[in-house]
């Protein structure tokens, strides 16, 4: 009996202790939890800070203008009458036809990289992509201002405003004077800033097809190229929009570069070879000399038009990719 | 109103940064004026100790920040009419003259072997004139071999006093500029590549091929970018020289120019450069600091009395002595502090 009285002791004396330590433990966990979780919310609230100014500051501007600020070409800082229309389609021309010419090379370089590439030359041709995605986005632009736009101007350009001069619709598309910098030109080098991340998504993606298929494929006698556009494109067709729908996101924003050589011009030209403008470059260039309520109004209502316009590509972009996720692990 | 107050956070920032810039005369606006601004104030600073810090952010700018006060004067190419002068409560006077000419960028034609003319001009600038070659150019310059290069123009991005003058000139020679498109500090071009600045303007000009331009006479001098000549309105051939500005500016009858409001472009003379102008300086007529308005006053008439040479080595033009004369004048009745003072004490 007193063994059993003891031992009954020493038990509560170990609960004790086991509730002291479970208690520190809780402590701690609490405190961890609080931590977390005001780490994640405090995004939350950046979020929604960033919407609830955006839409305050551009409140007059949209008062003022109201929806045809988004069609309409005036801008005129003297006036103080402003209009989104030649920013807004800058913005989707020129990441329309950066994905125009990155995707196709993208999947291009992503294929060659995981199916035909010798290993010998795989890491080399990985690493350039890689310092391809890390060069700053201003050298780019001075790049663009003083190497290729002169090169486009009097080789390129006029090469298309001649040879397609008397091509009903082409002949608009590429009308002239070549000025180097505008529409075109932004247009390639964006496509330049977005390949990297095309093409090492797409090799992401690309080497989520389980090697069973393709060593199937390949053993009934299938060509390389048969089962790249049998097997391999069918399995990840949605990965690769979605990794297309994130270069567009980065895209849109792309500021520094585009500043250099869209050519500034408040105005929606036929020819995609005349200058232009888009949102971010619109806000860079003016928003230090927008004096007066309704510029700096009108200014912030541009970045509220590129927040929603990335906001819903992105959206798109996570369904897209997520869908992928999902058919990987069935 | 953020917007003001942000301003006021950083210039306030900066002067905490820097308490040795405290004492500077604070001054924004045109960038037509800002070499001779700069080499002045360098001058002054030296013999004074007296800095200046001067944004050359655009006449559009210093107009608006004079008006909101962030600044102890604004400058400004284009004038401000009596009306806006005395419903914002500022007083303007020229500080300086100068040119303002065509820059081009055409292979194979040097500085100032092209003609240009006032109708050719503005319809280059309305895109009516495509090609280098065309023929209204080309029976300017017989001589000379033009090809078929598209012409590419440049103009500013921001709201310009440059850009004032240019127009105003434009729509004095052309009816069909100042129906489609008017003069004013930014106007909504027809064609064109923008560019921010006097030295945008020019850098954009210098990296494009067969394009055209306009800047203050001092950026393409001192870029070595070619100009071309103008014909004037007698319709004789000039070169912009501080001769031909000289010309024109003689013309302005400042006396008669109430709040000194005086447009230089298109003077009659055979030797007047037909696009010249003036540049102002715009202070508050009753400022709140009265001492750094007393600064300024400081500044600009040491400007008057030691700043002509400096001034006519960067091809601008000094005021006449008796403008000067009455500037002072202008100085001594207008400008004065809460309490009556005046805030100019004359030398």
């Amino acid at each position: 009996m007193t063994q059993a009285v003891l031992s009954d002791h020493i038990a509560a004396a170990h609960g004790d202790a086991r509730a002291r330590a479970l208690k520190g433990f809780k402590l701690g966990d609490v405190a961890f939890h609080v931590l977390t979780k005001s780490s994640a919310i405090a995004v939350l609230l950046l979020l929604g800070g960033v919407i609830v100014s955006l839409v305050h500051g551009s409140a007059p501007a949209l008062g003022e203008f109201g929806f045809g600020f988004l069609t309409s070409q005036a801008w005129n800082p003297v006036t103080e009458k402003f209009g989104a229309g030649p920013a807004i389609y800058g913005t989707l021309v020129i990441s329309f036809l950066a994905l125009l010419i990155a995707a196709p090379m993208g999947f291009g370089i992503a294929v060659f990289l995981t199916e035909l590439c010798p290993h010998v030359l795989r890491r080399p041709i990985g690493v350039a992509i890689e310092l391809l995605a890390g060069i700053p986005s201003i050298i780019y632009g001075i790049w663009g201002m003083f190497v290729l736009a002169p090169v486009l101007q009097t080789t390129l350009q006029p090469w298309l405003i001649n040879g397609f001069a008397d091509i009903p619709v082409l002949n608009d598309l590429f009308a002239g004077p070549p000025y180097g910098i505008g529409i075109f030109t932004a247009s390639i080098i964006l496509a330049i800033m977005i390949l990297p991340l095309i093409a090492s998504i797409s090799r992401d993606v690309f080497e989520t097809v389980p090697p069973v298929l393709k060593e199937a494929a390949y053993g009934i006698g299938c060509t390389k190229w048969e089962v790249m556009r049998s097997i391999v494109a069918p399995y990840t067709g949605v990965g690769l929009v979605g990794g297309v729908m994130l270069a567009l996101g980065r895209a849109l924003g792309e500021t520094m570069a585009v500043t250099f050589v869209i050519g500034n011009a408040h105005k929606i030209h036929a020819s995609i070879l005349g200058p232009g403008t888009t949102i971010s470059a619109t806000i860079a260039n003016e928003f230090t000399e927008a004096d007066g309520a309704m510029y700096t109004s009108s200014l912030i209502a541009l970045g509220l038009v590129l927040f929603v316009i990335t906001f819903f590509v992105l959206a798109a972009s996570r369904l897209l990719l997520a869908r992928i996720k999902r058919q990987e692990g069935r | 109103m953020s917007n003001k107050f942000l301003r006021a956070t950083l210039v306030a920032a900066v002067l905490g940064a820097a308490p040795a810039l405290a004492a500077d005369i604070s001054g924004a606006g045109a960038t037509f004026p800002y070499p001779i601004y700069a080499k002045w104030a360098d001058a002054y600073k030296t013999q004074t100790g007296n800095g200046l810090n001067y944004q050359s952010i655009g006449s559009g700018g210093g107009i608006k920040q004079i008006i909101a006060n962030t600044v102890t004067f604004g400058a400004s190419d284009k004038p401000l009419k009596v009306e806006e002068l005395e419903k914002n409560g500022l007083v303007q006077w020229p500080q300086v003259m100068g040119g303002i000419v065509p820059i081009i960028n055409i292979e194979g034609v040097g500085n100032e072997q092209l003609v240009l003319d006032g109708p050719a001009l503005a319809k280059i600038f309305l895109g009516e004139i495509k090609t280098w070659n065309d023929p209204a150019i080309a029976s300017l310059n017989p001589t000379l071999k033009l090809s078929d290069t598209p012409i590419a123009v440049v103009h500013r991005s921001d709201g310009s006093g440059t850009t004032f003058n240019f127009t105003d000139y434009l729509a004095k020679v052309s009816a069909d500029w100042k129906s489609k498109v008017g003069s004013d500090s930014a106007v909504e071009w027809p064609v064109g590549l923008a560019a921010k600045g006097n030295e945008g303007v020019a850098n954009t000009v210098a990296n494009t091929k067969g394009s055209i331009g306009y800047v203050e006479y001092a950026y393409a001098k001192q870029n070595k970018i070619p100009f071309a000549d103008l014909v004037n309105k007698e319709g004789a051939k000039v070169s912009p020289t501080v001769e031909s500005f000289q010309a024109a500016a003689a013309n302005a009858d400042w006396e008669n120019a109430p709040g000194y409001y005086q447009i230089l472009t298109n003077q009659p003379g055979a030797k007047s450069w037909p696009i010249t102008a003036a540049t102002f300086i715009l202070v508050h007529k009753q400022p709140k600091d009265p001492a750094a308005v007393g600064e300024a006053l400081k500044f600009f008439n040491w400007a008057f009395k030691n700043g002509a040479k400096d001034a006519e080595a960067l091809d601008y033009i000094p005021m006449p002595d008796n403008v000067i004369g009455m500037i002072r004048t202008t100085w001594a009745t207008e400008i004065k502090g809460v309490d009556g003072k005046l805030v100019f004490k004359g030398d």
